[in-house]
């Protein structure tokens, strides 16, 4: 096949179409400008105009983990790089796919501090999976090609291509997508088959066993969260999930013990200290999760099935690790599941759940909503998910207090439905998330659950939402504090609530107002179900501040540098006081 | 209500890496093999270790590898690197590095998961192999220094590539502790200026990486 001649622009939108790329989120400026005239002259990409490059990628972000495709995005040099990074760093922390293009200065002024230029590659290194700068128009297509590869293969993450503008206005040779791969880069995805025979024989004779479910199941694809489901179902094992993971395995099923971790289950956290089995799949041993390192789950034998060989012992020594892709390696159990008939050890089995049943009986997450007091945030989200939950229903979240009552109270029973910054922790992430998780399904309903701090992080997107008409929910959990930030305050300052209080704050109702929006707001509990119904009637976009009491904190909780059976089950405990120095210097 | 004792939440722990306490069994009751040493201190577990790396020959490659190391808190005691195949398209980078068996671990795997690496491998691990520096010592000095400078250069097989009436420079190729015990000699007899190659190791026998 004879490869065409065309602009290095146009060979930018050539390599998306054929990458079968239908949306892209970008801002345009200088160093981009040719890639932007060859969009214009185009009708198969639609490009969402955002306000600030920030939200472009975790737009690409929402999109991605929405839809199990490669987010794209498109920004100009410098400033549009740099303001990209907290996006890109987010997005490798949570190993979203993501294709970033930025534009750059022309190669022969590249080093000369040209005119909004900066060192891309160079800033970009350390936050992103891999990176490229094409100085050669020939090279381009390939490497576009081998970004998308890079991306969404393995363990996957964000990718930068910097294009200088003179790459982009000269002619060179398109090249198609050879699928062939990468030379060097060739992530294991078929487990090592006696490793599975190991894990097969652990799991059978397990008496105390309990699965912990992470992200990697949902970048592993709707299959692998299907066959987890069976392998779940079919042992009868309890199950936690990670705050990435939840919607892996349904929330609803008894089998679910809920998040685990800092502000996980009671249930979830014992069972994981007392378990004799830890079958994790597809999650990291997150500091969030584990707390205390040397008293995390003693006396267990774990089993880690990653694709990423550094997550196995990096900060939890396993037994027996099983590198591979969740959906190949948890398909090639069951299948040995079944050929051994394997039936589990029932009584042990009953016994443990026995044990666990009386954890759940303390009923970890139980708050008292009275009439008159202030709206409890628990209650709003409780019932937010209450209202919404017979709906295709999507939920970003921005960080903080609401995102743990967020993934406490709204309960997930399919993947791909839920949007939240777990590694990175960007404030600001939910409503341009929401925005690509829109774009990406018009038709479904998509609520940013939100906080009255976090939200004015990346506020300017309710002019994207505006343009594009986008019926976006946003749900602002409203406590006038950024309230994790007061919780530990609280919790390990003394109460000295330094910078944390949100002073200044618009008022919601008209600012959603003035971009065409609605504005609801809610004060007293007898109008939270009105509020809700009344934003579900919207068309259009809707912005709602449920103005919450201010004094509510996030229970339960391991504080920092605790161990899981040390967790905290509010409120008013008296132990808050006693949070050691060295707990407190572990954020 | 479960609530943390003060003597719980004071017990200390390190800040970044772990450091497993010997005491607590973290290991389950199934057998599978010998279970790492954790009963050392940090000191005894610190082990040097060479590693071999092979990549693509492309911009920003060994920008790469030593972001990595210098982004996760890894030592690098020597790093080499020049492009080893015919096309000059693959490089080899020769590493010394030294942690705990966590930590070369995780660095060799950190390593394997750079899109532009083609192959890690263990030197130090997978059994005997040949480390090799280059140095480059000045000498400067007179009378009875210069004739004893001279003498040791000869017993440690070391070159004399420059001189002039007050000084020698002098190449010597070896293991980095033969360079490090000429280095040591040469200090008390008026070296100025040491210059070193690094180290490029090779595994020995028939077998390739």
């Amino acid at each position: 096949m004879s490869n065409e001649r065309m602009s290095g622009a146009e060979i930018v939108i050539k390599s998306l179409v054929d990458q079968g790329v239908d949306v892209i989120f970008g801002y345009p400026g200088g160093a981009v400008l040719p890639i932007y005239d060859a969009l214009f002259k185009q009708n198969s990409i639609r490009h969402i105009l955002v306000r600030h490059e920030q939200a472009a990628v975790h737009s690409a972000e929402g999109y991605a983990r929405s839809t199990g495709k490669v987010g794209v995005v498109l920004v100009t040099s410098g400033p549009g790089a740099t303001n990209a990074v907290t996006g890109l760093t987010d997005a490798l922390m949570d190993s979203v796919p993501v294709v970033c293009l930025t534009g750059q200065v022309p190669t022969h002024l590249i080093g000369n501090d040209a005119f909004q230029e900066c060192d891309t590659t160079g800033i970009t290194r350390p936050c992103t999976k891999h990176n490229y700068l094409v100085k050669d128009g020939d090279k381009l297509a390939r490497t576009i090609h081998e970004a998308f590869y890079v991306a969404a293969s393995g363990r996957p993450g964000p990718v930068v291509v910097d294009i200088p503008k003179d790459v982009q206005f000269a002619e060179a040779d398109y090249e198609p997508p050879h699928g062939r791969g990468h030379v060097s880069y060739r992530p294991q995805v078929d487990p090592d088959g006696d490793k599975v025979e190991r894990a097969v024989a652990l799991i059978a004779e397990a008496k105390r066993p309990i699965f912990y479910i992470g992200g990697g199941c949902i970048n592993s694809g709707p299959r692998a969260c299907a066959l987890v489901t069976e392998l779940i179902r079919r042992t009868g094992f309890p199950a936690t999930m990670t705050l990435m993971g939840l919607g892996t395995f349904p929330a609803s099923d008894k089998q679910s013990l809920g998040m685990l971790g800092m502000h996980g289950t009671y249930e979830a956290n014992l069972a994981m200290h007392h378990c004799d089995v830890m079958i994790n799949i597809g999650a990291r041993f997150d500091d969030r999760v584990t707390g205390r390192l040397d008293a995390f789950a003693p006396n267990s034998t774990k089993i880690h099935i990653d694709i990423d060989p550094s997550s196995i012992n990096k900060n939890v020594i396993v037994d027996l690790p099983v590198v591979g892709d969740v959906e190949r390696v948890v398909e090639r159990i069951l299948a040995r599941w079944t050929e051994r008939n394997i039936v589990p050890d029932q009584p042990a089995l009953d016994k443990w759940w026995h044990r666990i049943d009386q954890w759940r009986a303390v009923d970890c997450l139980k708050f008292t909503q009275s009439d008159e007091a202030a709206i409890k945030p628990q209650y709003a989200i409780k019932r937010l998910y209450e209202l919404t939950k017979d709906r295709d229903t999507y939920i970003s979240t921005e960080v903080g207090q609401h995102q743990m009552w967020a993934a406490q109270f709204y309960h997930f029973d399919k993947p791909f439905h839920w949007l939240t910054s777990g590694g990175l922790g960007t404030m600001g992430y939910g409503l341009p998330s929401a925005v690509g998780v829109q774009v990406a399904h018009p038709d479904s309903l998509v609520i940013d659950i939100a906080g009255e701090a976090s939200i004015l992080m990346n506020i300017q997107e309710l002019s994207t939402i505006a343009q594009y008409r986008l019926p976006v929910k946003v749900f602002i959990i409203n406590n006038e504090y950024m309230g994790m930030v007061r919780q530990w305050q609280e919790l390990l300052h003394g109460s000295r609530y330094s910078e944390s209080y949100s002073a200044g704050l618009p008022d919601f109702v008209k600012l959603a107002e003035s971009f065409g929006a609605t504005g609801l707001r809610a004060t007293k509990p007898n109008e939270v179900d009105d509020v809700i119904a009344q934003m579900l009637a919207a068309d259009g976009p809707v912005i709602v501040d449920m103005v919450v009491s201010k004094e509510e904190n996030c229970f339960p909780m391991i504080p920092g540098g605790a161990a899981h059976n040390e967790i905290l089950l509010g409120p008013n405990g008296q132990a808050e006081q006693e949070a050691s120095e060295q707990g407190m210097v572990l954020v | 209500m479960a609530k943390p004792s003060r003597r719980l939440l004071n017990r200390a722990w390190s800040s970044f890496k772990p450091l497993f306490d010997p005491q607590q069994p973290t290991r389950g009751p199934h057998d599978l093999g010998p279970a790492p040493v954790w009963s050392k201190t940090l000191s005894e577990l610190i082990e040097r270790h060479t590693i071999a790396v092979l990549v693509d020959n492309e911009p920003g490659v060994l920008a790469r590898v030593i972001g990595l190391f210098s982004g996760r808190g890894y030592n690098i005691a020597s790093l080499t690197v020049a492009p080893v195949n015919e096309d000059e398209t693959v490089s080899r980078i020769n590493i010394v590095t030294s942690g705990t068996p966590q930590i070369i671990e995780q660095i060799k795997a950190q390593l394997d998961r750079l899109v532009p690496v083609r192959m890690v491998r263990d030197l130090t691990l997978e059994g005997r192999h040949i480390e090799r520096e280059t140095a480059l010592i000045k000498v400067v000095g007179e009378g009875a220094d210069r004739r004893e400078a001279l003498r040791i250069a000869d017993i440690f097989r070391a070159r004399v590539s420059d001189t002039t009436i007050g000084s020698f420079v002098f190449a010597l190729t070896g293991s980095p502790e033969k360079l490090d015990s000429f280095i040591e000699l040469m200090r008390a007899l008026g070296s100025v200026e040491v210059a070193r190659s690094g180290v490029v190791a090779i595994a020995r026998g028939g077998a390739a990486l």
